[in-house]
């Protein structure tokens, strides 16, 4: 019966994913019975009512009130039909339950940001309770972007001066991707993230873990530390670390080279540039490189700096 | 002779005799004048349709080579062709899309088509505005360089929907572009003032709007809504520039302004845009499934009247792109309503042109193969165009794939399908010349099947969540983009098998007759090609032209010419093969 759901669409993850599916399968499936209807009749006709001689004479048929009025009705009976159903899940898509976790977005060129109520703040991960209505609120710094999770069935688009949001209920725990579906220039495609799905225990203790800026798991190594920081800050959407030409120079090879800058002069790669770079990365900018990446004062501790500066330092 | 007698109180006897069309024309719009410097000043509907296929055969091209680009780029995750970085392939799909839509869809089929048959159609020597047709396709021309040279030049990589803000950041190309959009809109005004006009005026003799062939009922819509929707695009323009020059904040954030504003006129123009681009082609079908069914059309006026309705409708629509975009949610909610709304004529259209079919004597010739290949792959782009309709399942489906193969379905498979009947229909009539039937049927085949093998699995990729305008893809939808760049490369050889037989058929191909598929409609009633002004004789119609069950004499009627060359309304001569006509006068 699920024909189309299970062919076409990503494992349904939130509670608006199930009732999205039913709706998706049923304006599916009519249409799947309505084009074999007609390809059929197509099929019959070519067949049965092909030319046998060029002096073949046809009846003169010129309407049927009737038929138009049956062909007009039925499609339409059938259509309000859908529009209502569509209408009703998309009320529930728009309200948000009261008493729904509140979390803000900001979308920037090319990353997402999110601050939890208790001060924690992540790029790239959204982390979130499962079973719990969550609600985002977001806004824009540059261009327009859309948050989309797939797995959610939710697209809302993030806009400059304004705010929108949109809200979910996962229902299971694991990981799911974040696109970005609204234009926004060069790295677009590399405008992902992912959710990040708990239970509500552990939902907790990562939200406790994370106020105010996180601390070393103990049993990583500052520089494995760094590796994962480098992913959830969504570092790697413009510096690669094999050489390659992203929108920011690679970091393959950087620490203790001499850098050519925008103004002329040269400087050398050691950890008080590369913090400079982290928190203002206007200040001293590399030769051939725009100044479009965001500074990261305020959004990483000192002892996360350390971490990625001891990460960039491995990458020989 | 029962039809013209109906048709009101204020008849008026005209003298008529029969003209039997000459086979070929030795004299002929195409050789009564020689040189370049003759068509590039001509005057002639038919010619001005043949410079305009040039013009929009060559944009076709360039958008194709692009849209092939394009899929190269996407047959693996992240970069594949060495010399194209992220801001190379996002300028590349803002060309091709930009190109395809202003350049190519918009003009086809109402400047070449519709310019090439139906005045004649009509029964008229040409539009009712000649200097004006020829000047449409002039600043066509200049628009259409002009808009490429600025998105070359200024690196525009917005997208052919050109969103604010992020539009506002590429300097002052955008602007610059807007006009260029802006001057090919204008050339579609004029073209459509011209038809409306010689609709309006210049049907022959008892041609009556109950007689109007359906192809002019489409044009007509079709130029309603040209008329009506592209001076938005001007308004867009100068706000554009009020903003920028001024510093009036309308559009861009930073000024106070709102950028989802922007969406709104953009689409209150493109939306219609759509239906500029489809309602013509409905007027090919139409013609087509009658003269290859030898039918009378059934549900002559659902067909004419649910065109002016799609073009109506189509006006009140333009939200449905933007249900997303944070607009109210009741206006989202009148907007899916109404979008379904304009599902209804659409498909009284498609049962109407079955029932055609039904009982008719059809022949599978080439003309016909792209109508069939139109009802299917026009159901599925308008069926799923039902399911983008339905908001709760748009917000999954916007932005991704599943809208990108959903509008090229409706496109490719309806538009373009649809001109290449159009194209294969009238053809003998162009250029008095057949191409190779087989050859043709074969490159049907591999059009529809390289078009299926190319945005099929875009409908399943875009549903699992594959987003739009993306360089990079996640490793899981490399499958699916592989196919489809497979199906692009078929879709293109079909594309060149046409060229192919069409050309040769120019010059080797065997000659037409005046009417190859045996139809009732005037165009077919004058040589192949056609003569420089058409009729010898002021045609007279008394039957529609899908009245099949009357003899082809009855379809070659004139008025009778006194000696001083002006028609004779009241001539008391009779000739002896005279047929006595109430006209409507």
């Amino acid at each position: 019966m699920d024909l189309f759901k299970d062919l076409l669409l990503p494992p349904a993850k939130s509670t608006i994913a199930n009732s999205h599916d039913q709706l998706f399968e049923f304006v599916h499936m009519s249409s799947l019975i309505l084009t074999i209807g007609i390809l059929a009749a197509i099929i019959y006709f070519i067949i049965k009512y092909r030319r046998k001689s060029e002096n073949e004479v046809t009846p003169v048929i010129t309407h049927n009130n009737a038929l138009e009025i049956t062909w007009s009705v039925i499609p339409l009976v059938l259509v309000l039909f859908i529009f209502g159903w569509g209408f009703q899940i998309f009320l529930n898509m728009t309200s948000p339950p009261d008493d729904a976790y509140e979390i803000q977005v900001t979308a920037q060129k090319w990353l997402w940001r999110f601050q939890y109520e208790n001060g924690a703040s992540t790029t790239g991960e959204l982390h979130v309770p499962v079973d719990r209505p969550v609600r985002l609120v977001m806004s824009s710094n540059d261009v327009i972007h859309s948050f989309f999770v797939p797995d959610f069935r939710v697209k809302q688009d993030v806009v400059p001066g304004r705010y929108t949001s949109a809200w979910f209920n996962a229902t299971e725990t694991g990981e799911s991707t974040i696109f970005c579906t609204e234009y926004c220039g060069t790295d677009h495609s590399n405008m992902t993230g992912s959710v990040i799905v708990h239970n509500e225990q552990d939902f907790e203790t990562w939200l406790a873990e994370n106020a105010g800026g996180a601390s070393k798991p103990s049993d990583l190594a500052p520089a494995e530390w760094g590796e994962q920081l480098v992913k959830q800050n969504a570092c790697n959407t413009c510096h690669s670390i094999d050489g390659t030409e992203m929108v920011g120079p690679s970091w393959q090879g950087k620490f203790g080279s001499e850098e050519p800058l925008a103004d002329g002069s040269t400087v050398t790669v050691d950890e008080n540039y590369l913090r400079e770079s982290i928190l203002q990365p206007g200040a001293q900018l590399v030769e051939g490189y725009d100044n479009v990446m965001p500074p990261y004062q305020g959004q990483l501790s000192d002892e996360q700096i350390n971490a990625i500066i001891e990460y960039i330092k491995t990458l020989k | 002779m029962a039809t013209a007698e109906a048709s009101s109180g204020s008849t008026k006897k005209l003298q008529v005799r029969r003209y039997k069309p000459e086979e070929r024309a030795e004299k002929n719009y195409l050789n009564a004048e020689k040189g370049i410097w003759s068509w590039l000043t001509t005057l002639d509907h038919k010619r001005i349709g043949l410079l305009y296929l040039a013009g929009i055969s060559l944009f076709f091209a360039v958008g194709g080579i692009l849209a092939l680009l394009v899929r190269m780029e996407l047959w693996t995750p992240g970069p594949t062709l060495g010399f194209l970085t992220a801001d190379g392939y996002n300028q590349l799909f803002t060309l091709h899309g930009a190109i395809m839509i202003f350049l190519f869809l918009v003009p086809s089929v109402p400047a070449v088509l519709g310019n090439f048959v139906m005045p004649i159609q009509i029964g008229a020597k040409d539009v009712a505005f000649p200097r004006l047709n020829l000047m449409s396709w002039y600043l066509y021309m200049a628009g259409a360089l002009g808009t490429i040279y600025v998105i070359i030049a200024g690196g525009i990589d917005t997208g052919w929907t050109f969103y604010t803000p992020y539009s506002s950041s590429t300097g002052g190309a955008v602007t610059a572009m807007t006009f260029g959009v802006f001057i090919i809109g204008f050339s579609s005004i004029l073209t459509g003032v011209n038809f409306i006009t010689t609709i309006h005026k210049m049907r022959a003799p008892g041609l009556t709007w109950g007689k109007l062939p359906l192809f002019c009922w489409g044009l007509y819509a079709t130029s309603i809504i040209q008329i009506l929707a592209t001076p938005v695009l001007a308004i867009t323009l100068l706000l554009v520039g009020m903003e920028r020059i001024l510093g009036i904040g309308i559009f861009d954030p930073a000024l106070g302004g709102d950028p989802v504003l922007y969406q709104h006129f953009f689409w209150f123009y493109s939306h219609p845009a759509v239906y500029i681009m489809i309602v013509p082609g409905f007027g090919i079908v139409s013609e087509v499934v009658s003269t290859f069914s030898k039918k009378t059309v059934f549900g002559y006026w659902a067909i004419a009247l649910s065109s002016l309705a799609i073009a109506f409708i189509g006006f009140l629509v333009w939200g449905h792109h933007m249900f997303t975009s944070g607009q109210a949610s009741l206006a989202s909610t009148v907007f899916s309503f109404l979008t379904f709304l304009v599902g209804i004529p659409t498909g009284i259209k498609m049962f109407n042109w079955l029932a055609t079919m039904h009982k008719g004597s059809i022949a599978l010739k080439t003309p016909l193969l792209y109508v069939l290949g139109f009802f299917f792959l026009f159901l599925i782009g308008g069926l799923t165009g039902i399911v983008l309709a339905t908001i709760a399942l748009d917000i999954h489906l916007h932005d991704t794939y599943y809208v990108v193969a959903h509008f090229h379905f409706v496109m490719v498979g309806g538009m373009v399908m649809a001109l290449l009947a159009g194209l294969h229909y009238w053809w003998p009539k162009m250029f008095g010349k057949m191409y190779n039937e087989t050859l043709a049927k074969i490159a049907a085949g591999l059009i529809l099947l390289g078009f299926n093998v190319t945005f099929l699995p875009q409908f399943v990729m875009g549903a699992q969540g594959m987003p739009r305008r993306y360089y990079n893809y996640l490793e899981q939808f490399t499958y699916y983009h592989q196919v489809s760049t497979v199906g692009a490369f078929i879709l293109g050889a079909g594309f060149l098998l046409v060229l192919g037989y069409l050309v040769h058929s120019l010059f080797r191909g065997k000659k037409a007759g005046a009417n190859p598929w045996g139809s009732r409609a005037m165009e077919w009633q004058i040589a192949s090609p056609a003569p420089p002004h058409n009729f010898e004789h002021t045609p007279v119609v008394i039957h529609g032209p899908y009245d099949y069950h009357r003899p082809m004499e009855d379809f070659q009627l004139g008025l009778i010419q006194s000696e001083n060359g002006h028609s004779e309304h009241q001539g008391a001569e009779i000739a002896s093969d005279t047929d006595e006509v109430k006209a409507e006068e």
